[in-house]
């Protein structure tokens, strides 16, 4: 079944097309990366699927359910959860309360867990459980990442959207966001914008490849490693 | 966790201690300070209406005076037209102060930031051109008087100092209670969510601009309850307290005792009437003492009295 869709979907800034006409499906429970250079209108496009950025022309559907007109929080409201490129969390609050805001707006529709068993959880698969009153703005920048990545678990989201989660992440950490991608794999639909392409490669069921705002690929990630033009023009030697 | 439960205890501990010392020192209190003390716990409960939406939402508002004028009128204009009881009078001043906010927030939340300031405070502006221009009924700049006879409940005679005290202390620590209650809400604490990172609140869900618009009215009908209960012990109605002034006073209340904390605008409403009373002692230039005592403060505690003491001593300060 599709969780996700689009269909023609365009974002124009002012002459500059940063995403032309994209045609994307995305079905339940895959874990799917999003792929290619930089400018390549990668957070523009998922930025288009929460409703952070408002589409120029194009639809997308949710869940079967046709959320282009939908504003962003109604859209978080249906199950999307977002975490931001930039790191975006609540600086001056404590590391429980940053959770807490993202496990409390969930429970005002269901509260068939306590919310804060919602952020202990949340916190103990990221491994900050040992933090919960520390200042978040305090927290080294890795793991305001990892923080960032609880405050969307904490939401139970049926699509969980990640731009580029492991940017500034130790070796060491980014295995265990391997270990924990995996973890969530079956009931969580993952979108994963990644430059890291170890993450990528173990992760990903399917690769989605953008360039100048459209698909130049998608695939395996067999095939997308054996795909000449993408080999060249995007994953460089180095990883080939 | 049960860190949680047991701030909120203290909390509200700290709350009814407040109250229960108020309310013991009438006891101890001369009477020309037992007055002072009456009217700067109604310009406290203004100023708590403010800070909700100041200190906890931040939004920076210039026109909450029309909120406490309305308050005032909607009271007033019931009691002396309409020959009003008091209480039915109170209920047309919070009234008219929720409607009036509602329509203002509704406008006023189409902008953000520097036009916000302005655009409420021009709210404001036409708000008091309105009353001078309605000066046959609202008495304008002069203002009227609401007769003793009117301004008591059952035989209970609200302009009475000792009366006029105890019902200031218990509107009060009303509004301290439902304040300490709200800001540890769910609702309050995504109040301060919108205040820190507004995009990131909005990214989990929450409607921001309904959360801010009912900030507008709470805080517009809180700072109009505070009107209406001036205009009731006081006995007094008029057009001044729609004026630019009245929006900047519970500001720097705010700014002083320490914005985002519920017992900030108390101690900065006691000390700015204290600092006024005590310098104009001494000299005419008392609003120049009042201006350096803001400078020094925004120079070395720029979160305010109880912003600094929940940075330094008491952390769970709510």
């Amino acid at each position: 079944m599709t969780l996700l869709s689009t269909r023609g979907l365009t974002k124009q800034y002012a002459g500059l097309t940063a995403v032309n006409n994209v045609d994307f499906s995305l079905p339940q429970g895959q874990i799917r990366a999003i792929i290619g250079p930089n400018g390549a209108g990668k957070s523009t496009f998922v930025g288009m699927l929460s409703g952070k950025i408002i589409s120029t022309s194009g639809t997308v559907t949710f869940n079967g359910k046709d959320v282009t007109e939908l504003p962003a929080h109604k859209r978080i409201g249906l199950g999307m959860a977002y975490t931001f490129q930039i790191t975006s969390i609540f600086s001056n609050l404590s590391v429980h309360e940053n959770v807490a805001l993202a496990a409390r707006r969930v429970n005002q529709k269901t509260d068939s867990i306590s919310v804060n068993q919602r952020v202990a959880d949340a916190l103990d698969r990221v491994n900050l459980s040992d933090r919960h009153e520390q200042i978040a703005g305090d927290l080294s920048y890795g793991h305001q990442r990892l923080l960032e990545i609880a405050m969307g678990l904490a939401q139970s989201p049926s699509l969980f959207i990640l731009d580029e989660p492991t940017q500034g992440l130790s070796a060491e950490e980014i295995e265990s966001f391997i270990t924990l991608m995996k973890s969530l794999a079956g009931d969580t639909t993952i979108l994963l914008i990644e430059h890291n392409m170890d993450v990528v490669m173990a992760t990903a069921d399917l690769i989605t490849v953008l360039n100048f705002g459209e698909v130049l690929a998608e695939g395996t990630p067999q095939e997308i490693r054996a795909n000449d033009d993408v080999q060249a023009a995007y994953l460089g030697i180095a990883n080939a | 966790m049960s860190t949680s439960s047991n701030t909120k205890l203290k909390a509200l501990g700290l709350h009814l201690s407040i109250i229960a010392v108020l309310a013991v020192s009438f006891l101890v209190l001369p009477e020309y300070h037992s007055g002072i003390i009456a009217r700067v716990l109604i310009l406290a409960i203004y100023a708590m209406g403010y800070n909700l939406l100041f200190g906890y939402t931040g939004l920076l508002s210039l026109g909450h005076a029309l909120f406490f004028a309305s308050g005032m009128y909607g009271l007033g204009l019931a009691m002396q037209y309409l020959n009003a009881p008091p209480l039915v009078g109170l209920i047309a001043g919070l009234g008219f102060a929720a409607f009036v906010s509602a329509v203002i927030g509704f406008l006023a939340l189409r902008t953000t930031g520097v036009a916000f300031m302005i655009v409420t405070l021009m709210f404001a502006q036409a708000g008091y051109l309105t009353i001078l221009l309605m000066g046959e009924y609202t008495r304008g700049d002069e203002g009227f008087v609401i007769k003793q006879s009117q301004r008591m409940i059952a035989g209970f005679d609200l302009s009475h100092a000792t009366n006029r005290y105890f019902v200031s202390v218990f509107l009060f620590g009303f509004c301290l209670l439902i304040i300490g209650w709200i800001v540890q809400s769910g609702f309050g604490k995504t109040l301060v969510a919108i205040r820190e990172n507004e995009e990131r609140a909005r990214m989990l869900g929450y409607n921001v601009q309904l959360h801010k618009w009912i900030a507008v009215v709470i805080s517009g009908t809180m700072s109009g309850a505070a009107g209406a209960a001036y205009a009731l012990l006081f006995g007094y109605v008029g057009g001044t307290f729609a004026t630019v002034q009245y929006s900047i006073f519970p500001l720097l209340y705010v700014l002083l005792g320490g914005a985002g904390t519920t017992i900030g605008p108390l101690i900065g409403a006691l000390f700015m009437f204290y600092l006024i009373d005590i310098s104009s002692e001494f000299t005419s230039a008392y609003l120049l003492v009042a201006g350096v005592a803001l400078i020094l403060l925004t120079l070395f505690a720029p979160q305010g009295i109880a912003g600094m003491l929940r940075k330094r001593v008491i952390r769970w300060l709510p």
